[in-house]
């Protein structure tokens, strides 16, 4: 994959994002709680979608979540995409409510919808760590 | 003058040559000069005096510019509303509002677009809100958000691998019935298994074209539009609903807004779904009509990738649907085109397509704003 190309496509680190990235790089993933009613959202947001309050703390949250969706993407829109197509794209809801627009680290042949997973944090093609997904195994029944 | 809601008529229709304006150009098309085209096409089609226009919806284009194009310098209502597809259906419902409470009399809702000449790209250059997180990933483009749907529709209803056969072959053997469409040539089956995945399990057969062209409707009361050229179609009721996340990917589909629009459309008219006789649905990609069919209570849910069938929805089968070709065959006109559809089929004009006895038309279009009209031929229908 092609770095500088690659390189572009990830989102400008702001003082409202940092918190998300430095998270990442700490190998936590961490979104922001509102104070008033617990919500959590993403991506980064001034106000609570649900309360509407101003007020948010950032916080860790467990990295798990399940499979919603994903799709294999044989089209080429990026430059930084083009020699690894058909690549995996996943949408993962979180267990803290949140969806995010993800990848799986390792692609299963048996993908399934809800199929359990957990956050892993990867530096990528850059210095930047970044958010994917692994499906969890669960403990082979003895 | 303030009119009943059920009072309101669409009278002209007029649309481009989608299958002309396909051939290359070397220029970008004026989207303006398209616009104006159809908009003189559906004046010509009702007959009213262009001054008589005093209302102005604009979709793609802007009204600043396609006003002094079109030499309408006095209008008492103008709006421009987004180039987004959702926005067909939004722009009638704003044009009955405003016939409704008296602040235009005769509006026009226009829209022009210049994508394939401009070399426009659907994914791949931003857009979407979160598209900042998603790109990394190589995430992009509506129809890749739509995957995302379908890929747990197949999951949760076991929808077969050419589930979605019968709504690209459909939509083309109309398109080949209607000489405006762009792409004629009918498709069987395996050319849609044999066609390449884009953002799989979706393929190119099942993805909107991008052409360029226009499509124009005139609306106004029921009282004026007895006296114009051609017989009323009126807009037996129409209603919307939003749905908007983060995603294009609703996670229900867009069920529960569908049911919503749905439940009052039916219940304003008196229409059953059962009752309608012909389909209109927006299909920027073909499982929208399976998310839209079960919505609206036309398919059962979970069961609308077995309802469509190629016998069932053709023109003269018992659940005609997308008559005129849809986006992937006729025109991706964003909707627009369905409406010009609708209307034709209404008043008998939709030549080897037509729906025989077609008296009642639903349009329906499951995006993040849900809408959808009930239009019909019949003076008597029961309120």
């Amino acid at each position: 994959m092609n770095a500088e190309s690659y390189e572009r496509l990830l989102p400008e680190i702001t003082p409202e994002n940092r918190p998300f990235w430095d998270g990442l790089a700490e190998n936590e993933l961490r979104l922001q709680c509102c104070d008033a009613c617990g919500e959590y959202r993403f991506p980064d947001s001034e106000v609570c979608p649900r309360c509407l309050s101003g007020s948010f703390s950032w916080r860790a949250v467990s990295g798990k979540g399940r499979l919603w969706s994903w799709i294999r993407m044989h089209q080429k829109y990026f430059d930084a995409f083009d020699e690894v197509r058909p690549y995996l794209v996943a949408y993962i809801k979180l267990d803290e409510g949140p969806a995010v627009i993800s990848t799986l680290g390792e692609t299963p042949d048996d993908l399934a919808i809800d199929l359990p997973v957990r956050a892993v944090f990867e530096p990528g093609f850059s210095e930047r760590t970044v958010l994917k997904f692994t499906v969890e195994r669960p403990e082979p029944v003895a | 003058m303030q009119h009943e809601p059920a009072e309101i008529a669409i009278v002209g229709v007029g649309q481009s040559d989608f299958r002309a304006l396909y051939a290359p150009t070397d220029r970008p098309r004026d989207a303006y000069a398209l616009a104006a085209g159809a908009l003189r096409e559906a004046i010509d089609d009702c007959g009213i005096d262009k001054d008589e226009i005093d209302g102005l919806l604009c979709s793609r284009v802007e009204y600043g510019r396609l006003a002094t194009v079109l030499g309408l310098r006095n209008p008492r209502f103008v709006h421009d509303l987004e180039g987004s597809g959702r926005m067909s259906g939004v722009a009638l419902q704003e044009a009955v509002a405003l016939i409704a409470n008296g602040a235009a009399d005769v509006v026009a809702c226009v829209y022009g677009n210049n994508g394939r000449s401009a070399r426009m790209r659907y994914g791949g250059e931003g857009g979407g809100p979160t598209v900042a997180y998603d790109e990394m990933y190589g995430m992009t483009s509506p129809g890749a958000y739509v995957a995302m749907m379908y890929q747990r529709y197949r999951g949760m209803y076991g929808a077969s691998e050419d589930a979605l056969a019968p709504l690209a072959i459909n939509n083309r053997r109309h398109a080949a019935l209607n000489p405006a469409a762009v792409l004629q040539k009918e498709i069987t089956r395996e050319d849609y298994l044999e066609s390449r995945f884009i953002a799989e399990p979706l393929r190119l057969l099942d993805y909107c074209l991008i052409n360029d062209g226009a499509v124009a409707f005139i609306v106004t009361s029921m009282e004026r539009a007895r006296t114009l050229r051609k017989p009323p179609v009126r807009v037996a009721a129409t209603a919307g609903m939003a749905h908007i996340t983060n995603y294009y990917t609703a996670e229900d589909f867009f069920y529960s807004a569908c049911q919503d629009v749905a439940s009052r459309l039916y219940r304003q008219t008196g229409i059953a779904p059962e009752e309608v006789d012909c389909l209109q649905i927006y299909d920027n990609f073909t499982p929208t009509i399976v998310f839209t069919l079960e919505g609206f209570n036309h398919a059962p849910r979970g069961e609308g990738w077995s309802w469509v069938d190629e016998e069932k929805i053709r023109h003269d089968g018992p659940r005609p649907l997308n008559t005129a070709g849809g986006h992937t065959s006729e025109s991706y006109m964003q909707g627009w085109a369905h409406h010009v559809e609708s209307v034709r089929q209404l008043r008998g004009e939709a030549g080897a397509r037509q729906v025989p006895g077609c008296r009642t038309v639903q349009y329906m279009c499951a995006s993040p704003i849900v809408t959808s009209h009930i239009l019909t031929n019949d003076e008597a229908v029961a309120r």
